[in-house]
């Protein structure tokens, strides 16, 4: 069914094969987390069946006013969240290089200190009683989104005896089938200690990592408020169905 | 050289981390007050048509050990056998089903419930019935890129035996890995990472 009030024809065709040469594989010992949560099989490979090629829609209405502003969403009445303020802005694309519309992106992050709003964190950096540390917003019509926050900390963490992850903002992407479902980490230009990064590096291919790297962009900071990073994001595409219309045997 | 296909590579994925509940399900690890609820956290209402189940999913990891850090999510189709998704083109589906939810694994147990309705069946491409079933999607610490899998159902044997999917897997005795088990009116499942009963994931 398309959506309501759209004049778009849905798309229906399978995906495009995933590159899990591109992907970080299953099993990075460096990363020691995933040396017992890694499968260690063969994966089952076939084409998309219709419960990998459908998915949810995600409506705008859903969205209360501050999801798109960490700064705020969590800050009592006249206070916000303390940090660098920072835009971050971009398209989510697929592979075909058009815009995605309606996808719904949840994102989290430590607070300025590198601190995490969570009880299983126990780093020495405080709590900061105005940041929660999650936001949401749903991509538009060109697939473009934005939303505002504070630029996260880095912190240490138990890898090894002294491994600190990079700067980074953790965004989950909901595109229009199933078989998108992704999530990953944005990471920041400039920043020496992506390429020191355990979970980073277990991506093998340096043009991949740098795809995780938002660019500084001047041009869209708002001069005395918020300094701007652009990160777009790339789902798989769908292949046409031009050869595909009739099932065999129809 | 030849022309340029002019195509973009799929963004690399990251692990969701050990602090995923945050960003996807903040009201059960205490963020109050940004979302009304976690989304994805009710599949039904009293509208919903349908047998009523529970899932009841652990993931496990190479010692056996369930994973209490992860979140889970299921897509399926209604009980009629059709997704509630602008791609289904053979009708519209139950409006009071939207097919998807999102659950964490208990910090506690590793037990991870879905309250939602047993699906229908949903043609395969060259129009054979597949089996019921719903797909999963395994996010956690560790998991460098989600899992994705099927749950079927112990009780749906003729409908598994012909289903074109687990057709497909070579080696017979890790079918039983994809089909859940019938307790009352739960089904019991257990993700296994590693080892020998290691479930049967998906590239598609």
């Amino acid at each position: 069914m398309a959506e309501p009030g759209s004049n778009r024809a849905p798309e229906t065709g399978a995906f495009f094969q995933r590159d899990r040469q591109w992907h970080p594989p299953a099993f990075t010992p460096n990363y020691k987390s995933s040396v017992l949560r890694s499968p260690q099989k063969a994966l089952l490979s076939f084409d998309n069946t219709l419960s990998e090629r459908t998915g949810p829609v995600f409506g705008h209405a859903m969205l209360g006013e501050l999801d798109n502003d960490l700064i705020h969403n969590f800050a009592r009445p006249g206070e916000s969240a303390i940090g660098e303020r920072i835009i971050v802005h971009g398209r989510v694309l697929d592979e075909r290089g058009k815009g995605v519309p309606g996808v719904l992106l949840e994102f989290w992050q430590a607070n300025a200190g590198g601190r995490y709003r969570h009880k299983k964190d126990g780093y020495l950096a405080p709590l900061d009683p105005n940041f929660g540390g999650c936001g949401r917003t749903i991509t538009g019509e060109d697939g473009g989104y934005a939303f505002r926050t504070v630029r996260p900390g880095p912190y240490p963490w138990p890898n090894g005896p002294n491994d600190w992850r990079p700067a980074h903002i953790h965004f989950s992407v909901f595109g229009h089938g199933f078989a998108q479902r992704l999530i990953t980490q944005m990471y920041f230009e400039g920043d020496p200690l992506i390429w020191r990064c355990p979970i980073v590096g277990g991506i093998s291919n340096k043009e991949a990592i740098e795809a995780l790297i938002a660019a500084l962009d001047m041009q869209s900071t708002i001069p005395m408020d918020a300094i701007a990073y652009r990160f777009d994001i790339v789902l798989r595409g769908r292949r046409s169905t031009l050869f595909e219309n009739r099932p065999e045997g129809n | 050289m030849a022309q340029s296909l002019d195509r973009l590579k799929e963004s690399p994925s990251q692990t969701a981390g050990p602090y995923v509940h945050i960003g996807l399900t903040p009201n059960f690890c205490g963020i109050g007050g940004v979302y009304a609820s976690d989304l994805g956290s009710t599949m039904l209402n009293g509208e919903t048509k349908g047998d009523r189940i529970e899932l009841r999913i652990r993931v496990l990891d190479g010692t056996g050990t369930p994973l209490k850090d992860a979140l889970i999510e299921i897509w399926q189709a209604d009980a009629n056998g059709l997704y509630n998704s602008p791609a289904e083109m053979r009708g519209a589906a139950d409006p009071n089903f939207q097919g998807w939810g999102r659950q964490p694994t208990d910090m506690e147990t590793g037990v991870c419930r879905f309250q939602t309705i047993k699906p229908g069946r949903v043609p395969f491409r060259d129009g054979r019935l597949m089996a019921p079933h719903i797909t999963l999607w395994i996010v956690a610490r560790g998991i460098n890129i989600g899992l994705h899998t099927r749950l079927y159902f112990a009780d749906e044997e003729k409908a598994n035996a012909e289903d074109p999917i687990l057709a497909r897997i070579e080696h017979r005795l890790r079918v039983p890995t994809l089909i859940a088990e019938r307790q009352g009116d739960s089904y019991v499942f257990d993700v296994h990472l590693q080892g020998e009963k290691e479930t049967v994931f998906f590239d598609s």
